[in-house]
Order: structure tokens, then sequence, then C-alpha cells
């Protein structure tokens, strides 16, 4: 197993060898690209990602253009999960049969999707790399929101939002649906490891991203991604927001071990 | 190496399925990514076995549906090396959002595509509607008649999808259970004759190579979609056939057999000419032979290449006969079928005096019989004799009930 980062200070964490980088057309404040930097910047290790469908795959990957600086697949909306799932089934094969362009390195299998593309769409593709046990991470920025078709609901959307397909009116008060309880679904694939985190408890978030990236197996990472334009707050906000909704507990942090 | 090699004999007793499965393991395959699917599950349960076996050495992936199935194709492509699965029918269709993704990203990934009906109602047996249903997604098409050729064409497929300058993906179709459940002679090559004539799969924009990464999938709107999809084209009309036909030439030098971009039978001299794909080139060449010993100067154009279409080759082999039939395994829906437009295509602005008609045949595994074309040489004799069509232009055989013929 590869060796764990050492990360002393935010400072340093924040000027870490950037992979993802700052050139991409994300909102201003959007959480999306502050989850995909402490995520990359905690590991020294090589990676593979790829991206579902939404927001931060539309704005990174802008042909002739990528923000990417590691190896990087976009599909689909339902199958950036299998996309690297298959990915990580090729590195077995090759290393197995000695084709390995670089033997003595041990790459990092992560998928990027929003929780459009986790929880509803692609949640059987989910399901399915975690029941298989490939050895990968799977991490939903999780908005609570359709955010890059315009705000519509999600089965992650909590009740008494006014997302666009369930707007709050004269006489509705919006979402009336629970959010679904994606990570109890997760951890019942019986997988070594799944949390939720959020970007603005950026301790905690690293813990557990190393956490997640040394196990073997299929890890799934729910992190809370304020969204300035769905959730309407001013840009410079992100991170009171977010303290905002985990000191309150409305969006706990915790960690299913085995 | 670490598995072990097969000592098959000369000839094999092999269905199409097992045919494809072998020319997998012969080709070792470094990730199979799979579902089940009537008629075409035995080709993975046989990459399966020969994993189980020690045969081969790769990943096999049984996802849980066929689109993760192309899904985790595409990403095991895109990390670099030699892919394949198998599907049919309902499977290609849910498969058929990543198809264009696969060709659109120009990952060389291998489909053995099993021909079957789709629903509804629910069919298991063949005909070639998910062959049609997917023609335009960009992905090379070739079309095995038999046992034998499901296992060759693999081979070419490979060998024509992972050429750096093609980089696209292919699709070797044969039909559901008269090919694929049908054991027949099938002249093997060896293990290390068959890999040498595929050769080392040669990454290029590998995902692995750790110290040059890569982004694939992106993002292009009306300022480069265009240009992307428009070289995909120019490759598939340009630089394809030259490829298939020298991977035709090495093949032959290598087994002997030879391969066609449309493969012609009696058609030097030939009167009428029936065009089609699948068992039913076969069919359709013994009741050429048939007629021929009757006066009429009957001749068969089966396709070997669907995609890209052999535009050129198809008004070459019909310019010179006087009546054609397109035989169209899959219901146009509405429209005058799918071979009959092609080759009208083909034909238009040719000199050709060919009259052309159109037949849809064998839906949902209906049997095409000698009996069948017979009648059909015979209409198409007719058409020669009269100078005109004198049919309708649009005929059904095979079905129940009062004749169906429209146009
Ligand atoms: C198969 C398919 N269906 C629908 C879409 C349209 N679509 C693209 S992104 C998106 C929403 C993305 O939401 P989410 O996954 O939450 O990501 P976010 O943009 O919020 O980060 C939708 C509906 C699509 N691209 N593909
Ligand atoms: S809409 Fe929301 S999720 Fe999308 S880029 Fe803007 S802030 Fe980020
Ligand atoms: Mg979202």
């Amino acid at each position: 197993m590869s060796e764990i980062k050492k990360i002393k200070n935010l400072k340093e964490f924040s000027t870490s060898a950037d992979r993802f980088e700052g050139a991409n057309l994300l909102c201003p404040g959007c959480a999306h690209s502050i989850i995909v930097r402490e995520v990359l910047n905690a590991t020294n290790d090589d990676l593979i990602l790829s991206a579902s469908t939404g927001c931060l795959e539309v704005c990174t990957a802008v042909y002739p253009y990528t923000s990417w600086d590691a190896s990087w697949i976009h599909i689909g909306f339902e199958n950036g999960s299998t996309a690297v799932a298959g990915a990580e089934a090729m590195y077995k094969a090759l290393k197995t049969k000695g084709r390995l362009k670089q033997p003595d390195r041990e790459p990092k299998f992560v998928s990027f999707a929003g929780d459009g593309a986790s929880y509803d769409i692609g949640f059987q593709w989910i399901s399915g790399c975690m029941e298989r046990g490939h050895n990968m991470m799977h991490i939903v920025l999780d908005n609570e929101v359709y955010a890059n078709t315009g705000g519509q609901r999600s089965s992650s959307t909590p009740i008494g939002s006014s997302a666009t397909t369930s707007p709050a009116g004269r006489i509705s008060y919006g979402e009336k649906k629970n959010k679904k309880d994606m990570i109890s679904i997760m951890a019942a694939h019986q997988i070594p490891y799944a949390a939720q985190v959020a970007p603005n408890k950026w301790k905690d978030m690293v813990k557990k991203i190393q956490h997640g990236l040394a196990v073997e197996g299929p890890v799934f990472i729910n992190a809370m991604s304020a969204c300035t334009t769905e959730w309407k707050f001013d840009p410079k906000d992100t991170m009171s927001i977010s303290d905002l909704a985990t000191d309150s507990l409305v969006f706990p942090l915790y960690e299913i071990i085995d | 190496m670490a598995f072990d090699k097969m000592e098959l004999r000369d000839i094999e007793v092999w269905d199409g399925n097992f045919a494809a499965a072998q020319a997998l393991r012969q080709c070792q395959i470094d990730v199979v990514a799979a579902y089940p699917i009537t008629p075409s599950t035995p080709i993975v349960e046989g990459y399966a076995k020969f994993l189980a076996d020690g045969y081969v050495e790769g990943e096999f992936v049984m996802v849980e549906s066929e689109h993760a199935a192309m899904s985790g194709c595409i990403g095991a492509a895109a990390a670099g090396g030699r892919v394949a699965t198998a599907t049919s029918s309902q499977g290609l269709a849910l498969m058929s959002e990543t198809l264009y993704q696969a060709s659109g990203m120009r990952l060389p990934i291998v489909l053995n595509l099993v021909n079957r009906a789709l629903a509804a109602p629910l069919n298991v047996n063949g005909d070639h509607s998910d062959m049609y249903m997917v023609r335009d997604s960009g992905w090379i098409q070739f079309d095995a008649y038999n046992p034998q050729e499901a296992y060759d064409l693999n081979f070419i497929a490979f060998k024509v999808a992972e050429d750096h300058d093609v980089r696209l993906p292919a699709i070797v179709n044969q039909d559901g259970f008269m090919t694929s459940h049908t054991a027949q002679g099938v002249k093997t090559l060896t293990d290390d004759a068959a890999y040498n004539f595929v050769g080392e799969f040669k990454p290029m924009n590998d995902m692995l190579d750790l110290d040059h990464p890569v982004t694939h999938g992106v993002q292009t709107e009306e300022d480069w979609h265009f240009e992307h999809k428009a070289r995909q084209h120019r490759d598939l009309m340009v630089t394809v056939m030259p490829k298939i036909q020298a991977a035709f030439d090495e093949f032959e030098k290598l087994s002997g057999r030879k391969y066609n971009i449309v493969e012609e039978y009696d058609m030097d001299d030939a009167d009428v000419a029936v065009v089609c794909m699948g068992t039913s080139v076969e069919t359709a060449r013994e009741v050429a032979t048939e007629m021929r010993a009757q006066g009429i100067k009957a001749g068969v154009v089966g396709i070997r290449v669907l995609r890209p279409f052999p535009f050129m080759e198809i008004a070459e082999a019909l310019k010179d006969v006087k009546a054609i039939a397109a035989l169209d395994r899959s219901s146009p829906n509405g429209a005058a079928g799918m071979l009959f437009n092609e080759i009208a295509g083909a034909l238009f602005n040719t000199d050709t005096k060919a009259l052309l008609s159109g037949y849809v045949y064998g839906l949902g595994g209906r049997d095409l019989t000698k009996a069948h074309l017979r009648d059909l040489y015979k209409e198409l004799q007719a058409n020669a004799d009269a100078g005109k069509v004198t049919t309708q232009l649009q005929q059904f055989i095979g079905v129940r009930g009062p004749k169906l013929a429209f146009l």
C-alpha cells in the first residue's frame, strides 16, 4: 500500500501540487471544485478519474481544453462509476499479464458524479460497482439538485426544497419527499467504507478520503456540495453556508466502517 | 506466459457462438465486460470458462446490464487494452447510448452481435432488427453467414479496429440460432497463428500510462462537435475499407480463406440478383444454382461489410444485371427497407438499367425457404423480361394471411 500523504495545515493543503486546474467553467464559489481539489490533494497516488455528465463534467473538459492533470474519462450521465470500474479491470488484467507501463505504481480509481447521476439515473451502475467489489471510490457531489440542467429535483432533494419540478407555490411547499438515504443503501452492499463529508470540514474530509483510498475494495463517499446558483447564495458565502449545514446537523458527517 | 495454449484439430465442430468464443480466447482479450442475453450468451460464457480453465489471462466483469457492459468496455478500452463483449437484441437496444459514445471516443472495442428480433412482441429468434438499429452508430459492421465466418471475422475485426489509423469499434454479426447454435465444421488457426495475425495490442492515449495523463470523452458544442463527427465519418468513408481489404488479403494468405467486401456468387453473367445478409446468403446461393439449371441466370450478392456501406462495390457488382431483389430482414416500419434504400442510392447515378424491388422476410426467426427464393427469382426474371417491376416495390415473404405488398 502506498504511503498516506501528511498534511499539516490548510495553507500547505490548498497549495499542494494541483491535478485539477483552477481554470474551469464552474460558477465562482461552486463547492464541486473545492471537493475535487481536496480529494486530489489528499493523496500523492496516481489517479484514474471519471466524471458523470453534470456540472463538473461540462465545466472541466471542454474541447480543446481540460482542467485535469490526471487521466480522466467521461462517458455519459449514468455510467461514470462503471467507466472507472472498467479501467480498474484493465489495470488488473495488464498487471497479471505484465503489461503495465509503470508496474511499480499503483493508481487509485475514483469516480465523481452528481446526486442526480448517483441517486437517480446511475443508481444501478453504482450498485453494480459496489457489489462486484471493484477497488474504486465513488464520490457524490451532492448539491441535492440537478444543477446542470437548471434545478430539477433529484431523490437527494430534501423535503421542503423548491426545485423547478417540485416548486413551492400558492398551495405547495415544494418537494414532498424526504432525501433518499443513499449511504445506508450503499453500506448495505457490505462495502468496507462509506462516509459523508463536507469540504468546509476539510480535515475530516481528508482523513476520510485517505482512509477510503487506503482500504481494499469499493468505497462510497457522499460529499455535500453547496451550489451558489441553485441554492441561491452569494458565491463568497459557500463556506459559511456549508458550516451552517454541517454544524446544525442538517448535513451530518459520519462514516460506516466495514 | 501464464496461460495454457489449446491444441485444436484442423477442423472442429463448433457453433457460431463457440467459434466466436474461441476467437476471443485466441486474441487473448484483456477485459470482457458482459451481460447475458439469448442467443449470444454462450460467447461470454465461453470466455469465462476459458479464463476459469487457465486458457486465457484477463478479467471477466459480469456487470448488471448491457448498458453497463459497454460502459465497462469503454472504460477498459480507454485504460488501454484489448476489449470485447457480446450481446443481442434488447441488450443492444439498452446499450445503444454507449455505442455512440464508444465510437465517438474512438475506442476499438469488438462486439459480437448475435442477431435477434426486437420486442414487442418479445422474440428470441434471429432477424436483423438489432443490426439495423445501430447501423449509424459509427461502428464498423461485419456480417458472418456461418460459424466459420464468425470465427474468422473476429480476427479481422480486431485487426482493423485496433489499427491506429482507424481506432473505431467493430461489430461482428451472426444470425441468432441459425448460426449461433448450429454446429458446423470450422477450420481453425493455431493459437500462435491467430494471435500473430491480430498482433499485440498497441495502446494509444491509454489512461493507464501514468506519466501521460489523458482526457477522454470531452464536451464539444457547435464549435467543435461537427468537426469530430465529420472526421469520424471521413475515416469510415476513406480509411476503413482499404484497411479491411488489407486485413482480408493478409487473412487469405494465412488461412486460404478469402473474404470480400461484397460477396458475389455467380454474378459474372447474372441477369437477376438477390442481395441479402446472414444465413440467407447461403440459401440464396443454393437456389441460384438451381435456377441456373432451369435457365434463369441467377446470382447472389452478400453484404460482408455493412458499415462502412460498400456503395461503390455494390454498384459495381449490380450494374450489369436486369433485376435486383433487396432482402431486408427487419421491419422498415413505414419505409422501403434499408438495403433497398442503400442499393437504390448506390445505383441511382449510374448508367444501370437494373430494376430494383424490395422484400421483407424472416422477422422473428421465420424461415426463408428455398421455395420462397425460387418464387422470388421467378419474379425477378419476369421483371427482367417485362422491362419493369411487375409486382409492387415492397413485398412481404412468408407472413401468414393475405399477401402484403406496398409501394
Ligand atoms: C441519459 C441522460 N439523461 C439526461 C441527461 C440530461 N442531464 C445532464 S446533466 C443532468 C443533471 C445533473 O445533475 P447531477 O447529477 O445532480 O449533477 P450536478 O449538475 O447537479 O452537479 C441531466 C438531467 C443526460 N445528459 N443524459
Ligand atoms: S450551478 Fe451549482 S453545481 Fe453547477 S457549477 Fe454552478 S454552483 Fe456549481
Ligand atoms: Mg446535483
